[in-house]
């Protein structure tokens, strides 16, 4: 019994792998918001009025609203005039070429483990990186536009397609969704825009690495992907950051926008910094996405949450057009005392809809899970199909697993499957092995990544090896 | 002589399981522990396996010339020593042939020999399946799950008959066995049998030893063997029960 | 409803009642204490209404207006019950015509014993229960008026499976049928039992509430199924309880294709180490029959699988209940529960409540419950079409193959035919040749 107990002990007791702050100089406005704060923003970001216009209305309904309380997580109240809501490196780099990128935020990206270069050669991957609120390295953008594709930071989008961002914009997601909702489209700082045109499918995976840098500075990330009639697109989000004493709000939006026949899939791995063993410090995450399928479409959510010590967080799909799918498939992760609510709706509103809830929640430490789904079945929603399947892992005696499955069902030709379990992975499974001659961190590996698989092999393959590898860093020392 | 138990004490949660048990077992040989529940059997098998929960307090375990007690479970494992699970364990998502060849191969590695490729593999699981009446479908599945009691105990003679091992200890393989099912993982136990190879097994009924022939039968009782002999012991404990060792013991003791 | 108006009501079995304790078989082995108790428990709760949570979707009250009294002594034509035994000469057959055991015993392989109302033992004649019950049950407690005791000598292994056909002959009116049968499987024995239960007549109407106890010593296997036939007037409210030792399995199949409202309770408890159960069923449903299933599954000792799959198919405007109720208790560790229902709706008026209820107060368990209520899949049905095979008989195949997946746990052949001949009987399927 003690051999396997030690080793885990000293595997515990490792530190965050990716906990480390890069020294830029940066130009931070002094915390607190007020309709001024949101003008300097825009005037900084040199934003066309309408935008402005929108950030304002936004800020507006905002304060009209109060934070939701109806999740299951422990929150301590989060100070908003606290937070700095611009931070951008005052030395500026062209986007013409790595070289002129600052060769501190280079060596970020190696220490992360994910040279840019190397990317751009080996991996055909598209590299969008946001350090910090602003984009300081776009790749690949010239071969994506031969094609017509639109790869670049939300600023630039709204400054050099503003039809597009002003069309679509806040079509998935209106401002008056949600609380964080709300902040985030009145004060977003940057983000991705992307534009598939009609019936091209985009031949690499777009992948976007961000991470939060500066001490006190929010970050509010705005997405936004369209994918044009017949179109194909493949979006790769993932994300490390730096050890910090303080909580760190991050609110952001997410919107697809999947027209008739095309696709999108979203792939994220969260691995902000969850907050030290006793509980200090972490992100918190409170982010809405959602995406809107018309006639044929399809969008898949995948989403792999390793950080943050609260995650709340529902990639959502309404299938508003015939025949659309809507996927959902999820790891989340809590040690320690990391907390997260997050779950999927998934809106049938067209006919010969169909969807896909795949939800593997793990808990180890004092970890609280909770999977929070919702299938909604709306009246015209002939022949809709759901399957759900949500499975609980409980590592150890103090974490805790929820699971609340909400069905609303208004047509009865619907075929509606739920499937949900419990268990523990305990001494016992682990002893099974071993005794097949495995090792107990091999038996580990292979009953969390068993556990998994259905998530896992929806991911793009370096992304599955990623997520697996974070996955073993994340619970080690938890199994005992 | 491959395992030699000497005055073996265990305790389990603060309780004295095994006080102070004996056996030697040598190589080909079969021996049977029967006895009735709570008298120590399991924990004996589990002892042996180097199960997390127990705490030996006395006695030694000389495994092919080992101390047994000294080694991880792995290790034990790799060194030959297989244990049947009384209640095998499910591995979703783990399929059992990959289960099994990482166990296989672990194995092979430690006795310094080369891993089986996938193809060797297929072919070497195709032969020992085909003993335990196992189909296709069953390899494929996840390890033990969604499997009804019969298949389980079936899949781990069948994990046995794949790792070859020197010591085999089937805890109450035959537990949740109908008669049909007991006789194919008796069947696929026997042919297992050879001169190298020595198995225990821990029973409460008879009935699995009209199958599986032992050498020797021992009972145990308080955490003792406290009667060893021939096959003819299971068949006289079958007829007069177990409250006849237990009374002849207290009658001793008195 | 008060007491008076309640026993006004059941007038006629109140005389009943007084008539039975003028019989042998009212006070035999001491029952007399147990049936008084039970009648004066019914006659001042009458029966369950819509406003008892365990009833709230089932509705007896066309039971309630019943005037039943007890069913006489009858004879059942011997070609009508060559007919409804769905095993030949092979099986160990008992037939019980309005709950009494009719002919001979027949004769017994070793290590079965059978008793009576004649020489049954306290012990047999009191439910395995734990608390009273339901109506019904009180009801069965009341009015048997024999029952079948079957006991299984330790370590005997049954190859003949027993077969016992329950049926009711009908009278003038409203008949109250009482069938009770106990089983008791020794240490490390095994057996197959098949109960059918029929009519005599398509038109008679009757009562049954049949009491079924079966207990499973350490190490024993036994494995029951129930077939449900009884004619659409009828009404059909079972209730069946099971208890299994250490390393003990038990598979139950319940099929139901009869009876103007049916419902089965089966309790079943856990209790010893490492026993596993199986309760499956298949209910078809058709014109205005309503059809009921509850299950509750107690878990209350360490490393115990439970595997329950219920499907039903419904046509017309029947209606079916599903309430599965899975409880782990706190020593229950390592509990490995899995429960599905299925059901597949063929028309529009056709409806199911369903309400899985699980329950775990451990912590080291696996509980898994599945629900899905649906049309034939039209994807599926238009890839068949796309090769070739006509609307009718790629339906027809769909349906066969969503009954299969229960049928198929059958054991014995001629009972999976039997049962699966009177599937497409009700749905008015053509057979599948490859059956």
């Amino acid at each position: 019994m003690s051999t396997s107990a030690d080793t885990i002990e000293q595997l515990a007791t490792r530190e965050y792998q990716y906990g480390f702050e890069t020294e830029v100089e940066a130009e931070t406005f002094p915390p607190g918001l007020d309709e001024d704060v949101i003008r300097r923003l825009s005037a900084k970001k040199q934003e066309p009025e309408w935008m402005l216009e929108f950030r304002l209305k936004a800020y507006r309904a905002w304060l009209k609203m109060t934070e939701p309380t109806w999740h299951n997580l422990k929150i301590e109240p989060v100070d908003f005039q606290a937070i700095s809501y611009y931070s951008a490196p005052k030395k500026r780099p062209e986007l013409k070429s790595l070289d002129e990128v600052d060769p501190e935020v280079l060596r970020t990206f190696e220490k992360l483990g994910i040279p840019l270069e190397e990317q751009k050669l080996l991996a055909g991957v598209a590299v969008d990186a946001v350090f910090d609120s602003v984009s300081v390295a776009t790749t690949f953008r010239e071969k994506l536009a031969e094609l017509g594709i639109i790869f670049c930071s939300m600023s630039d989008a709204i400054r050099e397609h503003p039809d597009l961002v002003r069309r679509y914009l806040g079509s998935v997601v209106p401002y008056t969704d949600n609380f964080y909702a709300a902040l985030n489209s009145a004060v977003f700082s940057d983000g991705s825009f992307v534009y598939v045109p009609k019936g091209v499918r985009c031949p690499m995976e777009l992948s976007t690495y961000f991470r939060i840098n500066a001490r006190n500075t929010g970050q509010f990330e705005r997405t936004l992907i369209v994918a044009d009639e017949g179109a194909t697109v493949s979006y790769l989000e993932g994300c490390t950051a730096p050890m910090r004493d303080e909580n760190q709000l991050h609110a952001a939006v997410v919107e697809l926008v999947a027209l008739d026949g095309s696709t999108i899939k979203y792939s994220t791995i969260q691995n902000w910094y969850p907050g030290d063993s006793e509980g200090r410090g972490g992100i918190y995450n409170f982010v809405t996405k959602r995406g809107k399928a018309m006639a044929n479409a399809k969008i898949t959510w995948t989403q792999v949450e390793t950080g943050s010590a609260i995650t709340w967080k529902y990639p959502s799909c309404i299938l508003q057009g015939d025949n659309s799918v809507g996927e959902f498939y999820s790891v989340a992760v809590t040690n320690n005392y990391q907390q997260a609510d997050t779950g999927t709706k998934m809106i049938h509103l067209g006919k010969n809809t169909r969807s896909t809830i795949v939800s593997k929640g793990i808990s180890a430490g004092h970890g609280q899970n909770t999977y929070r789904g919702a299938v909604t079945i709306g009246r015209n929603a002939q022949n809709a199909r759901n399957y759900s399947q949500c499975d609980s892992m409980l590592i150890g005696n103090r974490c805790g697993a929820h699971t609340f499955p909400y069905l609303e069902i208004k047509n009865t030709s619907a075929t509606v499957e739920h499937e949900a379990s419990t268990s523990k992975i305990g001494e016992e499974q682990i002893f099974y092995c071993q005794q097949r001659g495995i090792s107990t961190e091999d038996a580990v590996n292979m009953i969390v990544s068993g556990f998994c698989k259905e998530v896992f092999r929806e991911l793009p393959m370096e992304f599955a090896v990623e997520a697996q590898k974070l996955l073993s860093i994340s619970l080690e020392g938890s199994v005992g | 002589m491959l395992l030699e138990i000497k005055d073996l004490r265990v305790k389990a949660e603060d309780k004295e399981i095994l006080k102070g048990l004996d056996l030697t077992v040598n190589a080909g040989e079969v021996h049977a522990v029967m006895g009735p529940n709570g008298s120590g059997k399991s924990t004996l098998a589990r002892v042996l396996a180097g199960s997390p929960g127990y705490e030996v307090t006395g006695g030694s375990i000389t495994y092919d010339g080992k101390d047994l007690l000294e080694l991880d479970p792995e290790v034990r494992a790799c060194e030959g020593v297989f244990m049947a699970f009384q209640y095998p364990i499910e591995i979703a998502g783990i399929n059992n042939t990959y289960f099994l060849r990482t166990a296989l191969n672990s194995v092979r590695k430690h006795r310094g020999e080369p891993e089986l490729d996938a193809v060797e593999f297929m072919q070497l699981v195709r032969e020992k399946a085909a003993l335990l009446e196992m189909d296709q479908a069953m390899l494929n599945r996840s390890v033990n799950e969604g499997f009804s009691g019969g298949e389980k105990k079936r899949n781990e003679i069948f994990q046995m008959a794949v790792l070859e091992p020197k010591l085999a200890i089937l805890d109450e393989t035959d537990s949740g066995l109908d008669i049909d099912a007991l006789k194919i993982v008796a069947n696929g136990v026997n042919s297992l049998r050879s001169p190298e190879r020595s198995i225990i097994v821990v029973t409460h009924y008879q009935r699995l030893l009209n199958y599986i022939v032992p050498d020797f039968v021992h009972v145990l009782s308080g955490g003792r063997i406290v009667r060893s002999g021939g096959r003819e012991l299971a068949l006289e404990l079958e007829e007069k029960g177990y409250g006849w060792i237990e009374a002849e013991m207290a009658g001793a003791r008195g | 409803m008060s007491t008076t108006q309640v026993a006004e009501r059941h007038a006629s079995l109140a005389a009943g009642f007084e008539e039975l304790k003028g019989r042998p078989a009212f006070s035999a082995g001491g029952a007399s204490e147990g049936r008084i108790a039970a009648f004066e428990r019914f006659s001042r709760q009458g029966f369950p209404t819509t406003r008892d949570e365990e009833w709230r979707f089932t509705n007896v009250a066309p039971i309630a207006e019943l005037r039943l009294s007890p069913a006489p002594e009858a004879k059942a034509d011997s070609t009508l019950v060559a007919g409804l035994l769905p095993l030949g000469q092979d099986a160990v057959t008992f037939v019980l015509v309005n709950g009494r055991l009719s002919g001979p015993l027949p004769r017994l392989p070793r290590g079965v014993a059978v008793r009576t109302i004649a020489n049954a033992e306290a012990g047999d004649l009191l439910p395995a229960r734990p608390e009273g019950g339901t109506a019904f049950t009180d009801l069965n407690t009341a009015f048997f008026e024999d029952l079948l005791v079957i006991d299984i000598a330790p370590k005997a292994v049954i190859e003949r499976p027993i077969q016992i056909l329950h049926v009711t002959v009908p009278g003038a009116d409203p008949l109250l049928v009482a069938p009770r049968i106990v089983v008791r499987a020794g240490e490390a024995s095994q057996a197959m039992l098949v109960e059918t239960y029929a009519d005599a007549a398509g038109d008679g109407v009757a009562l049954v509430a049949p009491a079924v106890d079966v207990e499973l010593a350490p190490a024993a296997f036994v494995d029951h199924v129930k077939l449900q036939r009884q004619n659409n007037r009828s009404f059909h409210i079972a209730t069946m309880f099971v208890r299994t030792g250490r390393s003990s399995t038990f598979t139950s199949h319940a099929v139901t294709v009869g009876g103007r409202i049916a419902r089965n309770d089966i309790v079943a408890v856990l209790d010893g180490e490492g026993t596993e159960v199986t309760l499956n069923g298949l209910y078809v449903g058709a014109g205005d029959m309503l059809v009921d299933t509850h299950t509750t599954i107690n878990h209350v000792q360490p490393h115990c699988p439970s595997h329950e799959v219920y499907k039903g198919i419904l046509t017309g405007r029947s209606r079916a209940v599903f309430n599965g109720k899975i409880f782990v208790h706190p020593e229950a560790q390592k509990t490995d529960a899995k429960q599905t229902n299925k059901a597949l709706l063929l028309s529009d008026e056709a409806q199911i409540n369903t309400k899985p209820q699980l329950e775990i107060f451990a912590d080291d368990v696996k509980c898994t419950h599945g629900a899905a209520i649906g049309q034939l899949d039209t994807d599926a049905l238009f890839y068949l079409k796309a090769r070739g095979i006509p609307e009718r008989h790629a339906r027809n195949m769909l349906i066969h193959a969503f009954a299969s997946d229960v049928l198929n746990g059958i054991r014995l052949d001629p009972v999976r035919r039997t049962t699966m001949a009177l599937v497409e009987g009700m749905l008015e399927l053509e057979a599948l040749e490859q059956e």
